[in-house]
């Protein structure tokens, strides 16, 4: 039994890691509804504004010892956990602006810059053969592509509809992803190399071999395991106040409810929009800091991969667009995960099968409920 | 109009992917081709018609120090030969590709190696995955293969033209059971494997045999994955077991996280390993220095402390060339590997028709390559077995501080 409640607790502490990055897709499928694949890599830069972040701390103030074995040092880290989360909101507010709103806003810009790239260059084909000389070849081309874009615009506005339609954000969100993640990996930004964070909280002494525990339900849990959990819970409640208590709060349950309703009644829903992103961020920033200081794990630019997948599926397990199933449904799979390697083996499923086993989760959560434990069931308006 | 339109599309998917050829075809050729031919050019002796060397190996990804270790060893290698006049007055070139740690375009740069740079001879992977995939390539298109670390024992299997000049895993994981056995005094172990790795589980099949022959007892064995960020479920499970040790036969990516969510747990007994833990990186996962790993052991191919006069040279040697980095084991073999090389490329003799890459010749340097016996090398004297295998002893290091203290040594 006590053995049950330690693994119970670890389940927990995964799950409220994916509870945390479950919650930006959330929100963004509710305000957009659209599955933005780029916010495991979110989590991925997170990561490495808190190692950047470790570092400046550590500079700046030395007395703090956030490198030293054996002394906290609750405010580097507070403050490495603040830059982080800073530095993620940017990054969500920018993949939203330079991503996203030019699709739902104008439309023409996607196909000018691919058709309008290739009209150029094949005007400069032409006339680069005829021999001109190289400036007036460069002028031709950006002639040639300046007017695909304005034919392209003023038929686009001409149209009623100027929004793109709702695939072309989906495979906007897997090429950011990709960007990013190529992005991080240039010799020049992060390197493929893996990197590890300072210890930001001491660790049990090795020469005394004494953990740093806390008492939990008889159980004696690591300071880690506490922290990431404490932490989860407080970021999670904080997100709750401004959900359901303030007055951006009520726009972006307005905007999640009907956008073109919430547009007419006032509420500005790009603004709102950008919040959204912005506060999805935070959380997976605050998520990859956490992990990456308290567990040891290894950063690289890819580690947002299976982290962002599994808690795409606890979003969906709790029904997409739903926050407290994110909740719900990031801690059924951290709980499963763990469970499968603790116990699997009495049952004859192999440890190895961890991710499996939560895959097939969600596979019959759909069979019973297609829209998710807590999610809404409403037929499509025709 | 959609004509036009169809004909853009096609036009701009040309675009694309010419676009992304040249990209990636930049990036590939980036990894400093031929750096270690720029050496030879100083010394004047050597001025014929270079030899290629192909290299491969992880110089960015998960295990770059693997790579870069190695590069750097047999760069060293080469320069000397080189500087004491090459072979027959030709100047040795290293042509190398980095394979990112991955399977995939370990064969992808193998093939290229083979097909476009036509080297005398491959030298390449520490993790024996990634050998195993690219071998059948190599043994396929008879160019001879010398794997500087890769310790599992399918990598010689796969054919005759693949040697390596390190210990193999049944020897590793032997050596890492007596040593938990005799010094240790440990009667329960546990092991955390990572399944997906050749090498971890060929090591875990080895301890497990060895460990149990003498008499002590395998308490659990958890598996593990490269992806895995959280390991306290199946730590959890060995604490309450109390084993007197814990074999962690992986990369030292993993290694470190693993020993630092153990000690998390409260777990104090020594954690053992193998060679994937020799790197500069291993402390600094495990929370730095004096940290989770203090006092864990591993076995390894050489320690640089040794005063072998032999070993000694080539820790000067490295430094001077390295800007006083320290070397790891794993740079010794991959320095061992080019001068093996070499050696039997002057005992295989001038090719009668001055190609070096000739079938023929290739051929002749396998057999040369076989014959390879008590050769002086960094990582001490290398005679290639029967089997393509190097036989040599292994030694225990102890993690101290951010250093490897020798502990031991383990004759086969």
């Amino acid at each position: 039994m006590h053995q049950f409640t330690e693994q119970l607790l670890f389940g927990i502490q995964l799950g409220s890691i994916y509870a945390l990055i479950a919650l930006g897709y959330t929100m963004v499928y509710g305000v957009l509804k659209l599955i933005n694949f780029a916010h495991g890599d979110v989590y991925m830069v997170g990561a490495y504004g808190g190692l950047g972040a470790a570092f400046l701390v550590g500079t700046w103030l030395p007395s703090h010892h956030i490198f030293t074995a054996g002394l906290p040092s609750p405010i580097g880290a507070v403050l490495v956990l603040l830059c982080a989360m800073a530095i993620c909101a940017l990054l969500g507010l920018v993949i939203e602006q330079a991503a996203y709103r030019p699709l739902r806003t104008r439309a023409w810009i996607a196909p000018a810059i691919v058709l309008g790239a290739a009209a150029a260059y094949i005007a400069y084909s032409i006339a680069a053969d005829a021999n001109r000389n190289p400036a007036s070849c460069v002028a031709i081309a950006l002639i040639v592509w300046g007017a695909i874009a304005w034919i392209l615009k003023t038929s686009q506005s001409r149209r009623t509809a100027t929004v793109s339609p709702r695939l072309t954000a989906l495979i906007t969100a897997i090429g950011v992803s990709l960007f990013l993640e190529n992005f991080a990996n240039l010799k020049s930004i992060f390197t493929p190399d893996p990197r590890f964070f300072p210890t930001i909280v001491n660790i049990p002494d090795p020469a005394r071999h004494i953990p740093r525990t806390v008492s939990v339900l008889g159980v004696d849990v690591s300071l880690e395991t506490m922290l990431i959990f404490g932490l989860s819970l407080a970021l999670m409640a904080i997100l709750t106040f401004i959900v359901t208590r303030t007055k951006i709060g009520k726009a972006i349950r307005a905007v999640s409810y009907d956008a073109d309703a919430a547009a007419l009644m006032g509420i500005n829903t790009d603004r709102v929009i950008s919040f959204t992103f912005m506060l999805g961020a935070v959380l997976a920033g605050a998520a990859g800091v956490m992990v990456t200081s308290l567990t040891g794990t290894a950063i690289n630019p890819y580690i947002g991969v299976p982290f962002g997948l599994k808690a795409f599926v606890a979003a969906v397990i709790g029904g997409i667009g739903n926050i407290p199933g994110a909740t719900l449904g990031g801690l059924i799979m951290g709980i499963a995960e763990i469970m499968v390697v603790a116990y699997g083996s009495y049952i004859g499923v192999p440890d190895t099968y961890r991710d499996a086993v939560a895959f097939f989760l969600l596979i019959l959560i759909l069979l019973v409920r297609p829209s998710g434990l807590l999610g809404k069931f409403a037929p499509e308006k025709v | 109009m959609r004509i036009i339109g169809s004909v853009n599309r096609t036009l701009t998917l040309g675009l694309v992917c010419a676009s992304m050829a040249i990209v990636s075809g930049c990036a590939n050729d980036k990894p400093k081709a031929g750096d270690a031919g720029s050496g030879g050019t100083s010394n004047g002796t050597a001025t014929g018609t270079p030899i290629v060397v192909g290299e491969f190996g992880s110089l960015s990804g998960s295990e770059s120090t693997f790579g870069t270790s190695t590069d750097n060893g047999l760069k060293l290698a080469v320069n000397q030969i080189n500087a004491a006049g090459g072979i027959d007055g030709h100047p040795l070139t290293v042509k190398v590709y980095d394979d990112e740690g991955k399977p995939d375009s370990a064969l992808t740069v193998v093939q290229r190696l083979i097909n476009q740079d036509k080297p005398i001879a491959i030298v390449g992977e520490v993790a024996s995955k990634l050998s195993i995939q690219a071998a059948p390539a190599c043994n396929a298109a008879k160019v001879p293969m010398i794997s500087p670390s890769s310790t599992n024992p399918k990598v010689t299997q796969i054919g005759p033209y693949i040697f390596r000049v390190c210990f193999i895993d049944p020897f590793q994981g032997t050596a890492a059971a007596k040593f938990a056995v005799n010094t240790l005094k440990a009667k329960r172990a546990a092991i955390m494997t990572d399944q997906q790795n050749d090498y971890s589980t060929g090591l875990t099949k080895f301890f497990t045999q060895s460990f149990t022959q003498q008499g002590g007892t395998i308490v659990a064995n958890p598996s593990y994955t490269k992806d895995d960020l959280d390991f306290h479920s199946q730590l959890a499970n060995i604490k309450a077991l109390n084993p007197d040790v814990i074999y962690v036969p992986g990369y030292y990516g993993q290694v470190g996280p693993i020993a630092k969510q153990a000690r998390q747990l409260g777990i104090t007994v020594p954690l053992l390993g193998g060679d994937g833990w020799d790197s500069p990186k291993l402390v600094e996962g495990a929370g730095g220095a004096g940290q989770a790993l203090e006092g864990s052991y591993f076995t390894n191919h050489s320690s640089m402390e040794n005063p072998d006069p032999a070993i000694q040279n080539f820790v000067k040697a490295f430094k001077a060339a390295n800007s006083n980095g320290e070397p790891d084991a794993l740079a010794a073999l991959g320095y061992d590997a080019g001068q093996v090389l070499a050696d039997s490329i002057k005992r295989a003799g001038k090719p009668a028709d001055g190609d070096y890459t000739s079938e023929a010749y290739r051929t002749k340097l396998r057999d040369a390559i076989a014959a390879t016996k008590d050769f002086p090398g960094a990582t001490g004297k290398i005679t290639i077995g029967a089997d393509r295998n190097a036989v040599k002893p292994a030694v225990v290091l102890q993690v101290k501080g951010a250093a490897f203290k020798y502990v031991t040594t383990v004759n086969p």
